[in-house]
């Protein structure tokens, strides 16, 4: 099968393909608008795809031929019933709150081999979503949006409200399923979403007082290992964390005294439980490239206890909008948007090797023009 | 009944969508229900699920812009002519 790179952008969803070692541009869709999230689902060969319009919301869309043609579905509401929770006001008690709106879709994941309809959807502020008709129709998930604590622990973080961005179905039991919400925490049900526990012990934020409260964690981004769904990783927004126990606990493999700490992506070996990269920025307080450069780094330890020193790579090529790609999946995918303006897309093995996928994004003719 | 003009940027989203629509309609509310039900789906570009317009869509009707941008309850006469655009946003 020809590999497929699905490349989501805030000016369109870019698809390239790779036959032999050379990868080449197929298509753009959604020209000009920007794509939040674009995933397929292997299970059925449908694309999907969410524009976060300026203006007119935030729309879903999806493919059976693989970007040429779309048809836009509804995309998920809250029911009449649902607050969601903006600020406190002086002398209040408790937060204000106001009826939920969709206000992005962070995520679109396809649900386990055993539900070939089931689709989830993790948005902003904090609501998932579920079809089971392969998107005609989708529901709020009710028992994670209903847990009492989202009122005092589940806020923005680098936005205004908090959003589910990682959702993670157990290849073994289509029923557990773990997720990531952004400010919330790690979040685990048993039993296909009807009731869910917070799964954050280990994790440390140092913007709590308490900074090993059982909520209010900052997961970015989430990952199950494809070969040892026991093992997540997260890149969350104080350290790198491993679990090997199915988020039962947590452990800090943060690099000390090196950039592996703050940032969004991380990937995982499709075979080896003890791999995985992530893109680091320096520190939340600055958000700003390593040394000037996209840095990639993997786990130093490929058996025993992983933990992530060493192997950077740094691609001076790459500009500062490429550190919050995410690279995912078991081949390679550049992934979640933003990247306005891209310099260069590179591909990987295993991070040993790098190689420039495409040149056409570096515009060197110059052109003169009169003044 | 009312006429209603539109920013050309939702042709792109509604290629059949005509420049110049009559529709019934006696609140700004009821015209965008009515032009959601001649272009299906067209409704939600314009109000989130509450029935809001969105933060950075404007109607005019005629020379006024809409007051009540959470209801859309202004009052729409049969000779009003609703102009339904894009905010000037970030300049």
């Amino acid at each position: 099968m020809t590999d497929v790179m699905i490349l989501g952008t805030r000016k369109g969803l870019l698809i390239f393909e790779r036959d032999d070692l050379a990868w080449r541009f197929r298509s753009e869709s959604f020209k000009a608008q920007p794509v939040s999230h674009a995933t397929l689902d292997s299970r059925t060969g449908t694309l999907w795809a969410a524009i976060d319009h300026g203006h007119w919301g935030n729309k879903l869309h999806r493919s059976n031929d693989l970007g040429v043609t779309w048809a836009e579905v509804a995309a998920p509401t809250f029911p009449e019933s649902a607050i969601m929770f903006t600020g406190f006001s002086e002398g209040d008690e408790q937060r204000a709150s106001k009826p939920a709106v969709v206000s992005y879709i962070w995520l679109i994941q396809p649900g386990g081999l055993d539900q070939p309809n089931r689709i989830y959807i993790g948005t902003e502020p904090g609501g998932l979503f579920q079809s089971d008709d392969n998107g005609e129709t989708f529901h709020l998930v009710e028992g994670l949006w209903n847990r009492p604590e989202r009122e005092k622990w589940w806020f923005g973080g680098g936005r205004d409200h908090p959003g589910v961005c990682s959702i993670c179905v157990d290849p073994r039991d289509s029923r557990h399923v773990l997720i990531g919400i952004s400010v919330g925490g790690v979040y685990e049900t048993h039993d296909d979403g009807a009731t869910w526990e917070a799964k954050n012990k280990g994790l440390f934020a140092n913007y709590l007082p308490d900074g090993y409260a059982e909520f209010g964690h900052d997961p970015h981004f989430m990952a199950m290992s494809p070969s040892n769904p026991d093992v997540l990783w997260q890149q969350n927004h104080c350290g790198v964390f491993r679990s090997a126990d199915s988020a039962q606990t947590w452990t800090d493999i943060s690099q000390k005294g090196g950039p592996v700490y703050f940032g969004f992506p991380i990937a995982l070996d499709a075979k080896d439980d003890q791999t995985a990269w992530v893109v680091p920025a320096i520190d939340a307080e600055y958000r700003v490239a390593v040394e000037q450069a996209l840095c990639v780094c993997r786990t130093a330890a490929r058996h025993g206890r992983p933990c992530a020193r060493g192997c950077p790579r740094l691609m001076r090529s790459m500009s500062y909008s490429a550190t919050r790609w995410t690279l995912t999946g078991g081949g390679w995918h550049l992934g979640r948007p933003p990247a306005t303006c891209m310099c260069r897309t590179i591909g990987v093995i295993r991070g040993s090797a790098w190689v420039a996928i495409s040149r056409r994004f570096i515009r060197s003719d110059l052109r003169r023009c009169k003044v | 009944m009312p006429h209603v003009r539109f920013s050309s940027h939702l042709q792109k989203f509604f290629p059949t969508l005509q420049q110049n629509i009559v529709v019934e309609g006696k609140t700004a509310a009821e015209v965008v229900a009515a032009l959601n039900q001649r272009y299906p789906g067209l409704g939600a570009y314009l109000v989130d699920e509450r029935g809001a317009l969105r933060k950075h869509v404007n109607i005019f009707i005629g020379q006024d812009m809409l007051a009540d941008r959470k209801t859309l309850q202004d009052a729409v006469s049969d000779d009003h002519i609703l102009f339904i655009m894009q905010a000037l946003s970030g300049g």
